[in-house]
């Protein structure tokens, strides 16, 4: 059953023709195969014992029923029409009531060997003619016959039954019928009885795996003819809102950005970008050790944009949202308003509950319920696995955000914002921003320090800041960086009070200066008046003496004129 | 060594093929031949078309064509094929002439089943 007829890449859109195909309404699974299950024809589902075969199936009929009016007919082999009822009720599924509106008809097929003695030539035809009578009575378009394969532990001749399901398949694409045929994993092979060669249109492989005591559901399209369809193994989830195929994008780089500023709500982190804030859809990263101050980061941030009417889901792997409520209050943060007026949602869940690709799954659909604005991830180095997955989990878990433009906050609880065992799955590559949070011990006491090592497309501020926590919420103080190194806490202040008194010695020197200078050039400036004085003391008598000059001059003039009349005279 | 009484049956065919004629044929010679003449059972068959009571079939839980149903006397036990091996079918359906009582022919049908069905299953 390795045929790759129907290989193809999961991106590549139908354009041809499409094949018309039949919704399953289970989300996801349509993205996976562009559309659904053919239309008109069966399709096989495989997988071992508790899987979630029949659950698929029931889903598919239920669907069918109730949100694209084909009405249904699950014929099981295995459970009653009672068991099938109660086993999809707890799903949200009301069974009966679809059955009593004659919209899904349930026939229970029983077939016990000790029951059948076989003497002679037979056929199934009463099977296909309940499954007509059923099919005309409620006039149905899907079918799910689960397992079929239960009608070889009942008849003991193998040629007849592999004659009777070719027939059985045929007619199925005769009557138009979408079908669900489910089978049973068997050794080396698809299914026991090898069904897969007579259903070939498509096939659905489920998987239930165990990896480090860790269970995680896959689904794989194996084949599908006609039709494009993702070929990777989609994790996949059974809860109580039913089955959700969960494809997880492949990590492309072609998502729009965002101009968008979002304030952080610490005022002193604002100041420190170029911006004022982070861009919107971008991811942030923060790291720093335990009680470094990094889930009070996030809370603030998540209280700034709550405060501004945005939507914050929160996925938390060490705390309770409760307990995060109750510590963001001591630094003043109330975000148990935002969790009551439905703009905030806490989404926790210790690590190990699922492995990373459920993680994953889960988170996307929940953002794809919740529609958030801003999520934060705290703290991101929690999620344990193997690392070459770890860090395929983490890519696109950042591109899973990106796309959607959703903005990111990442919580690390290592210091150099790498995850795994070695270290050398480099997260901060991939964050648009960085904060990092440092305990700087000194004389005998700590202080928290902030640094912002990166901020993708803005001026950012490369000095470190003290960063203080009290009732009165997150604040940053400018960090003392001198001679003597980066001074925080105490001896920050010790410095600083250093510096001011060296300060103020220096403006009273100055002062002192000052007012020699002014004495001094007082008495400049007396003696100048002084000289000034003898200045104009001296230019007085220059005037008198010019006088007087003029006067003689004058007199002498008058008296040579008298004395030529005198003399003419 | 007889017990006589009603033996209620109910063949199910498939529409008028050769087959289902055949099949209705040979429980016909059944019923009138051994299980009345050495058994001294008074034979009650219907024959049902699967096309036209296919509710019935379902209730029944017939999945094959033909199948013989003995409903009465409890337990019920059905035969699918086509029934042209009379012995096969007597002793199948817990009515095989040589047994003293159907009903003790049941149990001992019974034991043989699990027997077999121990056997069958390894």
């Amino acid at each position: 059953m390795n045929e790759p007829a129907a290989e193809s890449g999961p991106t590549l859109p139908d354009s041809a023709p499409a094949l018309p195909k039949a919704a399953t309404g289970i989300e996801g699974f349509d993205a996976v195969t562009f559309g659904g299950l053919p239309a008109g024809r069966p399709s096989l589902v495989c997988g071992a014992a508790g899987c979630g075969k029949t659950l698929f199936a029931t889903t598919f009929l239920v669907n069918g029923a109730t949100r694209y009016g084909e009405p249904g007919v699950f014929m099981s082999f295995e459970e009653r029409a009672e068991d099938l009822v109660a086993n999809v009720a707890s799903l949200g599924y009301d069974l009966g009531g679809l059955i009593a509106q004659g919209k899904i008809a349930v026939d229970h097929v029983r077939v016990e060997r000790s029951e059948i003695e076989e003497t002679g030539d037979y056929d199934l035809e009463g099977l296909f003619i309940r499954l007509g009578f059923a099919v005309d009575a409620i006039g149905a378009k899907r079918i799910v016959l689960d397992t079929i394969e239960t009608l070889f532990s009942g008849f003991s001749d193998e040629a007849v039954l592999r004659a009777e399901l070719r027939r059985l398949f045929g007619w199925i694409k005769e009557r138009g019928l979408t079908a669900i045929i489910t089978g049973e994993r068997g050794a080396g092979q698809l299914t026991r009885q090898g069904l897969e060669e007579y259903v070939s249109d498509c096939v659905v492989l489920l998987d239930n795996r165990v990896e480090d005591q860790i269970t995680t559901r896959r689904l794989r399209v194996v084949k599908y003819r006609g039709s494009a369809h993702g070929t990777n193994e989609y994790p996949f989830l059974i809860d109580a809102e039913g089955i959700s195929v969960l494809p997880v994008t492949s990590a492309e780089l072609d998502y729009p950005v965002s101009d968008g500023v979002l304030a952080t709500g610490i005022a002193g982190l604002d100041a420190m970008l170029g911006a004022g804030g982070f861009y919107r859809g971008s991811g942030i990263l923060i790291s720093g050790e335990a009680g470094t101050g990094k889930t009070m980061v996030c809370a603030s941030l998540v209280d700034a944009a709550c405060a501004r009417g945005e939507r914050c889901l929160a996925f938390v792997f060490e705390e309770s949202g409760a307990q995060i409520v109750r510590n963001a209050r001591s630094v003043g943060l109330d975000l148990g308003r935002h969790v009551e007026s439905g703009l905030l949602r806490y989404e926790a869940a210790r690590p190990s509950l699922y492995g990373l690709e459920m993680h994953l799954a889960r988170m996307q659909r929940d953002i794809d319920r919740f529609r958030p604005d801003l999520v934060v991830v705290d703290p991101l180095s929690a999620l344990r696995g193997p690392d070459a997955e770890l860090q395929a989990t983490v890519l696109r878990m950042a591109d899973l955000l990106k796309s959607r433009g959703i903005t990111a906050v990442f919580t690390s609880l290592r210091e150099d914002g790498s995850l795994g065992r070695d270290g050398d799955i480099g997260v901060s590559s991939l964050m648009d921003a960085w904060i990092k949070l440092l305990n700087v011990e000194a004389n005998g006491e700590r202080s928290r320090t902030l640094y912002l090592i990166k901020a993708r497309g803005m001026s950012h501020s490369n000095q470190v800041r003290e960063f203080a926590m009290s009732r009165e919420g997150l604040q940053l103080v400018d960090a003392y960086i001198g001679p003597a190194g980066v001074l925080t806490g105490t001896a920050r202040a010790v410095q600083e009070a250093e510096e001011a008194a060296a300060a103020l010695r220096r403006a009273q020197e100055n002062r002192r200066r000052q007012r020699e200078a002014e004495r001094r050039r007082r008495s400049l400036e007396r003696q100048i008046d002084e000289l000034r004085a003898d200045l104009d003391a001296l230019a007085g008598e220059e005037a008198i003496l010019l006088d007087e000059d003029e006067r003689r001059e004058a007199a002498l003039e008058s008296e040579r004129d008298a004395r030529a009349v005198r003399r003419g005279g | 060594m007889s017990v006589p009484g009603r033996l209620r049956l109910r063949l199910y065919v498939a529409g008028p093929s050769p087959r289902s004629t055949r099949t209705i044929e040979s429980v016909r010679r059944l019923c009138e031949g051994r299980l009345a003449g050495a058994c001294g059972w008074e034979c009650d068959l219907e024959i049902v078309d699967l096309y036209q009571q296919p509710g019935l079939a379902a209730q029944d839980g017939v999945v094959a064509a033909p199948t013989l149903l003995r409903l009465s006397p409890l337990p019920a036990r059905r035969v699918a094929g086509d029934l042209t091996d009379a012995h096969r079918v007597l002793v199948t359906l817990g009515l095989d002439p040589a047994e003293a009582s159907p009903f003790q022919a049941a149990r001992q049908q019974q034991q043989q089943d699990t027997g077999i069905g121990g056997a069958d299953g390894v």
